[in-house]
């Protein structure tokens, strides 16, 4: 038990902080700090243009909705990146338990992404003039440990399929473009076809950032419970899912002798 | 002067070659705009405003060539250093702005790729007929915007010489052109403090002079102002290269390790 509890806490952060090389402040700002900013700006400005929601809507959206840049791309690289380093055998064949083994690299990705979604949202909250009442971040952040965590889940299956895809880069982008239609941050879910809503409904983050907009409003925890509930399941279902397609490609390399093909 | 054309022509069709079968720089470019011109058109359909759909389709084609451009010229240094090829460049008779600039307007010239997915896309999904007032000078604005958008990452190629992460750094320019160029917002609900800063950036006057050619005004001026800012980045570039270079040769710190 002690032994898991140490890779997980112990070994999640030290495979983060090697893997990572976005922790370099030269990529950290430009990409998770400066980045989300001009994101949320572009689609306000955007917003005003086209006339259709207030700035509060793009803000909110589009800061928890930048969370899945971290969420994909580190939870990718905190796994897959093992390959690159030449170091993925040398994991894999250790007898660690698996869940620890790869669970506890999602830990340091979710505190990352939740510092993302925080900074940018209170900064262009500032910059655009949005009163969000203090009252109602302890409520916000607790949206968007659930958003995150469960935005991490659909990384564990990015990271997954990087033990056998080279481009993860290439896949994790285009994952956080799909996202950012798919998950109502820039708008209504309503508006989109019906065939949309549905994808949007199955997908992390929708549920999270309409849970942030009516807590900034004035919403309780409670009248967001469902919300809540819907985002951390939908968050454990791609965990799982996750989880097991990295048994699967785990089985399938030793199988095939593909550990390091890809 | 014959041979100098000739390097520009052939590492010109070389880079693009190259750049269209990277999936990164290839097929990413080409998608990556198409989720925010998704995105944009559903909200300028929100609006009810058929106009601000034509406008948000010419703009989001725009947007493609800036994304074709900044991360892949940006990091146009770091990426031969990765191949070893940076020192075998630099030392080769050819000047190296010579080297680099068909480099930045092959990335530039993948924009093409995206531009005319995002039209297509804007057509054939969302229903966005354009107009072609001016077809001609479309002809001109089009190559244009695109020869200026290149020397403007060229620009930035070399500026970004001496940083391992210049991805990063490039990266990080997409979403401020994007905004401040008028690709998707006019230019007048930007703050006044801004316009400048989009006058002296050569995107904005050949977004400028594409919505001109398309809804029918005098895009002439436009393109002469992006010949005249293109010329100026190249101009810039070819010094800026010099003293890195000579930086770089005095403290043998070119390959960075």
């Amino acid at each position: 038990m002690t032994v898991s509890l140490r890779i997980f806490f112990i070994g999640g952060l030290t495979a983060y902080r090697g893997l990572i090389n976005w922790l370099s402040p030269w990529i950290f700002f430009p990409t998770l700090v400066i980045a989300p900013i001009f994101q949320i700006l572009l689609f306000v400005y955007i917003g005003r243009n086209a006339g259709v929601q207030s700035d509060e809507f793009y803000v909110i959206g589009n800061a928890v909705q930048y969370a899945s840049i971290p969420c994909l791309f580190a939870m990718t690289q905190a796994i897959s990146g093992e390959r690159s380093q030449q170091t993925l055998t040398y994991i894999l064949v250790t007898p660690a338990g698996r869940l620890p083994l790869f669970l506890g690299r999602a830990l340091p990705v979710i505190a990352n992404a939740m510092l993302v979604a925080a900074f940018s949202l209170l900064v262009s909250g500032l910059i655009l003039g949005i009163e969000v009442p203090v009252s109602a971040w302890p409520a916000i952040g607790l949206v968007i440990f659930v958003a995150t965590f469960s935005c991490t889940g659909l990384g564990l299956i990015c990271a997954g399929i990087g033990l056998r895809v080279r481009e993860t880069a290439v896949l994790n982008n285009v994952i956080f473009g799909l996202l950012l239609i798919f998950t109502g941050a820039n708008l209504r879910i309503a508006e989109l076809p019906g065939w949309m809503q549905a994808i949007s409904y199955r997908v992390p983050l929708t549920h999270g950032i309409e849970a942030a907009r009516r807590v900034a409003n004035g919403a309780s925890l409670g009248d967001v419970s469902h919300l809540l509930v819907s985002e951390a399941a939908i968050g454990v279902v791609y965990t799982v899912l996750g989880y097991q397609l990295l048994l699967f490609m785990e089985r399938e390399s030793r199988k095939r002798a593909s550990l390091q093909v890809a | 002067m014959r041979r100098n054309l000739r390097l520009l022509a052939v590492a010109w069709l070389l880079n693009v070659k190259q750049l269209t079968r990277s999936s990164f720089d290839g097929m990413l470019a080409i998608l990556w705009p198409i989720f925010f011109a998704t995105v944009a058109f559903f909200m300028f359909r929100a609006g009810g405003d058929p106009k601000a759909l034509v406008y948000a389709a010419l703009g989001a084609a725009v947007m493609g060539i800036w994304t074709a451009t900044s991360v892949s010229a940006g990091s146009a240094l770091q990426r031969e250093r990765w191949f070893g090829t940076l020192e075998l460049l630099v030392a080769a008779p050819a000047h190296f702005s010579l080297v680099l600039l068909p480099l930045a307007f092959a990335t530039s010239a993948i924009g093409i790729y995206c531009m005319a997915t995002t039209l297509l896309w804007g057509r054939f999904v969302f229903g966005i007929d354009l107009q072609l007032e001016h077809p001609l000078l479309m002809a001109a604005a089009i190559p244009a915007t695109i020869l200026s958008i290149g020397a403007l990452g060229f620009l930035m190629a070399v500026s970004f010489a001496r940083y391992r992460t210049a991805w990063a750094l490039g990266s990080m320019t997409e979403y401020p052109i994007w905004l401040i160029c008028g690709f998707l917002v006019p230019l007048a609900l930007l703050p006044s403090w801004v316009r400048p800063i989009s006058w002296a950036l050569a995107p904005t006057w050949g977004m400028r002079a594409i919505r001109e050619s398309s809804t029918g005004g005098t895009p002439l001026p436009d393109i002469g102002m992006c010949f005249l800012l293109g010329s100026l980045y190249v101009a810039i570039g070819v010094v800026v290269t010099e003293n890195v270079l000579r930086a770089a040769r005095r403290s043998a710190s070119l390959s960075l390790t």
